[in-house]
């Protein structure tokens, strides 16, 4: 397993939160949340422009047989996704904590994060 | 094996068509030239691009298919045990009624007086079919399960909307039902509600009473459920929606084990959908055609889709009418007798093979079983790391098609076996024998599991593959080049 | 009577032993004794092999099956070489279920990705899925595709068959869409008018090639018209048409359907049939139903699969673009074989004689007195003339002659009304008016294009020979005739 980056913040549903500047998001999913879906063939992203509120979906990822929801942990609004992710959807496989989702720029709210120590702690315990 | 375009070979045909026998056919080759005024193609209209059919000799169109057929696992081929599918036997004298002349030459626009017998066909399958489900009427638009439950379900919408009855914009669907259920109710404009199952995978009567009331339009539910249990408090589940106001949907995918002798209609259902391609023995031709007719009660009769204000048609003409002509044959060979026999005698095989199978595969209730049962091998994956899939996989090896796998969606590892009232019991002591040589072939030898089938015309698919690079059509490796790729446009998640 | 449990009495009963009960009415046990039937089912006792073939035959013989048929309007007569119907009825691809278990299913796989790539030919398009219901439920389903945020409209040619638009009707009212009919101009859908009137809300414009008059519409210039207002742009078309016409794909459509009936399906009073899908590469994420893919198995051997399933119902559930399920596999498998067996040539065959004999009919028939052709444009296999007299006792001479004149379109009379129980005296025929297609060709102001009184809709296939054509139109000299 790749080793959990110290600079993020994590999330109980297994997305991780990198700050660009104060108001600013980026949004993946972790290393975990990877590995429990298994190969991902297609990511279904949101629109530039969107507002979302906590808990939203933001978008989903399809494995060959299940399809899961990511959860926004921010309200803010969605100024950038991830194009990228469309071609080559394995990105999220081979390099969870580069291939980013979206970009939330105006963050108001937040839900409660983890940092690194406190997720690599839960994520021991669901393994 | 090669693809029958591979198999294609210029100038290569078979002579169907005489010479046409107007003569200006032969001008109308050359474009725009034709001594007729009118009914001339103009040019412009024409096709430009090459029409990339193959062209294959008789024999060869017979081969490739006969080919293509020896690679198919059909009903006479063997056990067919999907669960939630009832793969029956497909009886051959419903084949050759389908065939006949006076059914299958029939334009479905000929004059009244001319289509007597089809009309005849479809009051009497309407009848019958009312009779088994306690339905006072009956839509044969509907051509599968699904198309069914879109229909039954616009039913429901309308008789609150002609109510005025707005704010019911909810559809109550436990967490064990069949996919097409939530996804049948968003397409009518639903909101769903997912209702927990209790342990044993039953309707939670207290959750329900929670979710039921003001904005309940109804429930959708199948009896026997799709863990094969058939839930005893029905009638108490019906009234609970009912009282709070909503209306009651059967799901009759599993029908089989019931029918003559319990009636939807009977435990308090307003609508139901059947699915004469499982419960009364049409083929289901690699994936259709089936045909999914909708009952209903009386007092929602005026909504149907061919009533004057009703929903409004969901198919072209009057259904898949000769699936319904093939289920009539069924319904008639079988009779009052024979239908109940042919549901108990599905619940004798299922209940058979599950105790065959106790002493090592998990059952995953304590509830007697109906027509079908689920298994769930996530024991024996702790164990020895075998799944569903390997299993599934392995059956595929000792001849005969696995059950359905990793359904219902609450039972982890979860294999769902319906046997139905077609197979003898030599078959079923068989099967048993091959799921016990497998269990211990798991527990010894895992890896042997992950590694089948061997046997079968190809091995295991790269399916991640097939999903990240679609090729869906066939492209002569020539012109590859002068199509546009795949390119996905950005779909919104909402 | 009959029965297909293979198991005797006595091993019913050692079976049951097996599970400790003494009679089948044990393993009903545990379920409450009011819900039971309390009598027998009100059905007829079983009948044998042999009763139910006399039964159902004389059913069959009340029928009439006409020698000669001049009737389309949305199913269509051709010709069904013997392979089709031979290779169609092999037991394994007839009983096989959905092909889930794909490595015993590769000759089911590998023949609907042969249909999906025959499908692609024919349009034009760059993918197929494996099928739908019929051609109005292709036609609904591709409006649902299209519907997006802030377009929730769609516009639809007065020229539609009037099956199709009532089912696309039913589909957009449940999705909460609007349908707007198009006028026609001349019989064909009024360019003009769409020009001045689509806008941003509309999701898609739908038409039908050749329309339900059997004109061929100037397909390219709609599509412009639809791309314009950045709508997408479906075409419903008659796959044999599509031999000799502009396909979908060069006309600039997103989506094309249609019927595959036509393509080596018998009549079969309307069902089973075949809804056909096809689209541009782009739109693949919103393409319903199941759709089949060229893979490698681990041995590196090409092979086929379902794929991209997570699209549909049994993975998204709720969240799935549509609840289909079942496909039309069987017929999908006869379209090919069909394809397959008359070749590119052969279906071009088929369309220019469908369209010379057709060419010839209209010519002769419009040659008598009060039958004039209604529409001066192209058409394809269909066309509409006027009529003299009633157009039901023109029928009714040609029936006694076993032909099935053409489709009376202003009166509507012919739909018979279904669905009703022997019970419902309240639910009489019903179908008549609402199934009138001059209700639906009105339902759009100016659109009528002055269909004529009594018109009557035409069509002609390869399989209508001169001789009958000739006889057609003999009978109907001497039936105006005489009345006038």
């Amino acid at each position: 397993m790749n080793t959990i980056p110290k600079d993020l913040k994590y999330t109980k549903s297994h997305e991780w939160i990198r700050f660009i500047d104060e108001t600013t998001v980026e949004i993946g999913i972790t290393d975990f949340a990877q590995h429990a879906l298994g190969d991902i063939v297609f990511v279904n992203l949101p629109q530039e422009g969107d507002s979302v509120a906590i808990m939203d979906v933001l978008a989903d990822v399809e494995s060959v047989k299940a399809v899961s929801d990511i959860y926004s942990p921010v309200a803010g609004t969605v100024i950038e996704i991830n194009a990228e992710l469309l071609d080559a959807p394995e990105l999220l496989n081979k390099e969870p904590y580069e291939a980013w989702i979206v970009r939330i720029k105006d963050v108001e709210e937040i839900e409660e994060t983890l940092d690194s120590e406190v997720y690599e702690k839960l994520t021991a315990e669901e393994a | 094996m090669q693809l029958i375009f591979e198999k294609s070979r210029p100038g290569r045909g078979s002579g169907i068509l005489p010479e046409s026998d107007i003569p200006q056919a032969l001008d109308l080759n050359e474009f725009g030239k034709t001594s007729s005024a009118f009914g001339e193609i103009p040019v412009e209209l024409r096709r430009k691009t090459k029409l990339n059919l193959p062209e294959v000799a008789e024999t060869d169109l017979l081969r490739h298919y006969t080919q293509l057929a020896k690679r198919t696992y059909g009903i006479n081929d063997g056990f067919y045990p999907l669960g939630s599918c009832t793969m029956k036997y497909n009886p051959r004298i419903d084949e050759e009624i389908a065939g006949l002349s006076g059914f299958s030459k029939i334009h479905p626009l000929q004059p009244k007086h001319t289509v007597e017998g089809c009309l005849e066909v479809l009051s009497l399958a309407e009848k019958y079919l009312c009779e088994i489900t306690g339905m006072d009427h009956m839509t044969f638009q509907p051509s599968a399960g699904a198309h069914g439950e879109f229909t039954g379900l616009l039913l429901i919408k309308a008789y609150h909307q002609k109510r005025k009855d707005d704010k019911r914009r909810k559809i109550i669907i436990p967490d064990s039902a069949h996919g097409t259920n939530p996804a049948s109710a968003a397409m009518a404009g639903f909101e769903v509600v997912n209702l927990s199952s209790t342990k044993e995978g039953l309707v939670d009567i207290e959750k329900l009473k929670e979710i039921a009331g003001e904005d309940t339009a109804g429930l959708m539910l199948t009896n026997p459920n799709t863990l094969g249990l058939f839930d005893r408090n029905i009638a108490q589940i019906t009234k609970i929606v009912h009282d709070a106001g909503g209306l009651t949907y059967y799901d009759g995918a599993n029908l089989n084990a019931i029918m003559g002798i319990i009636r939807p209609g009977d435990m308090g259902f307003d609508v139901v959908h059947l699915n004469l391609h499982k419960t009364f023995s049409t083929p289901h031709g690699g994936g259709g055609p089936g045909s999914g007719p909708v009952g209903c009660k009386d007092f929602l009769a005026g909504f149907l889709p061919e009533a004057p204000e009703g929903i409004g048609k969901v198919k072209a003409f009057y259904g898949n009418f000769l699936v319904v002509v093939r289920a009539l044959a069924y319904i008639l060979t079988l009779g009052r007798e024979g239908i109940p026999e042919a549901a108990q005698s599905a619940v004798l095989s299922a209940n058979y093979l599950k105790k065959k199978l106790s002493d090592m595969y998990e059952a995953t209730s304590a509830e007697p079983a109906m027509h079908e049962f689920v298994l769930s091998l996530a024991d024996l994956k702790k164990q020895c790391g075998v799944s569903a899939l390997d299993m599934a996989k392995a059956i595929l090896d000792n001849g005969f098609y696995p059950p359905t796998m990793y359904f219902p969606m609450i039972i982890p590892e979860a294999l769902m076996i319906e046997p139905t009232e077609t197979e003898s019991r030599e078959t079923l002591d068989h099967v048993a024998d091959v799921f016990k040589t497998l269990y211990h072939q798991a527990l010894e030898n895992p890896e042997s599991l992950r590694h089948s089938p061997a046997k079968t015309p190809v091995g295991r698919l790269d399916e991640v593959g097939a999903a990240r690079n679609p090729k869906l059509i066939y492209r002569p490796q020539s012109d590859g080049e002068n199509r546009p790729g795949i390119e996905e446009e950005a779909v919104t998640s909402r | 009577m009959g029965s297909y449990i293979p198991s005797t009495i006595a091993e019913r009963k050692s079976m049951l032993e097996f599970l400790g009960k003494t009679s089948m009415h044990e393993l009903f046990n545990h379920i409450p004794a009011e819900l039971f039937l309390s009598r027998p089912l009100d059905l007829p006792f079983g009948l044998s092999e042999l009763e139910v073939r006399k039964k159902l035959e004389d059913l069959a013989d009340q029928n009439g099956i006409f020698k000669t048929i001049f009737r389309g309007a949305g199913a269509y007569n051709h010709y069904i070489p013997s392979s089709v119907k031979y290779i169609s009825a092999k037991e394994e691809f007839v009983t096989a279920y959905t092909p889930y278990q794909a490595e015993i299913s590769q000759g089911l796989l590998q023949s609907i990705f042969e249909y999906q790539t025959m499908i692609c030919a024919l349009t034009g398009m760059d993918i197929s899925n494996a099928s739908v219901y019929d051609g109005a439920t292709a036609a609904a389903e591709a409006v649902l595709m299209c519907q997006d945020r802030g377009r929730n409209q769609v516009r639809v040619s007065a020229a539609i068959n009037p099956e199709t638009l009532k089912v696309v009707k039913t589909y957009c009212q449940a999705a909460g869409m609007t349908v707007v009919m198009i006028p026609l101009k001349g019989g064909v859908t009024d360019t003009e008018a769409l020009a001045s009137s689509i806008d941003d809300h509309t999701a898609a414009v739908l038409v039908q090639q050749p329309n339900y008059l059997g004109l061929i519409e100037d397909c390219e210039r709609i599509g412009e018209i639809a791309h314009a207002a950045s709508a997408k742009y479906i075409m419903s078309c008659y796959p044999v048409a599509l031999a000799l016409l502009k396909t979908p794909f060069e006309c600039g459509a997103d989506i094309a359907t249609g019927e595959g009936q036509p393509l080596g399906i018998p009549l079969s009073f309307g069902g089973p049939y075949l809804g056909y899908m096809a689209c541009r590469a782009a739109l693949l994420r919103r393409l319903p139903g199941r759709i089949v893919g060229e893979t490698t198995d681990v041995h590196g051997e090409r092979a086929f699969v379902l794929t991209l399933q997570a699209r549909e119902q049994h993975i998204r559930r709720e969240k799935a673009t549509s609840s289909i399920c079942s496909n039309q596999a069987l017929c999908a498998l006869t379209a090919s074989i069909y394809l397959g067996a008359l070749g590119p040539s052969g279906l071009i065959s088929v369309a220019e004689q469908c369209h010379a004999k057709a060419t010839y009919a209209a010519e002769q028939i419009s040659a008598v007195a009060g039958f004039e052709l209604a529409f001066s444009g192209p058409f394809f296999n269909e066309f509409v003339t006027s009529c003299p007299i009633p157009a039901e006792e023109l029928m009714d001479q040609l029936e006694k002659k076993g032909i099935l004149g053409g489709y009376p379109i202003t009166s509507g009379v012919d739909q018979i009304a279904l669905g009703s129980s022997p019970k419902s005296s309240d639910f009489p025929v019903k179908l008549a008016k609402a199934n009138d297609p001059s209700v639906n060709l009105s339902t759009a102001p100016n659109s009528l294009s002055k269909l004529p009184e009594n018109a009557i809709l035409w069509c002609v296939t390869e399989v209508n020979t001169k001789a009958e054509i000739d006889q057609l139109v003999k009978i109907i000299k001497e039936v105006t005739g005489r009345c006038n």
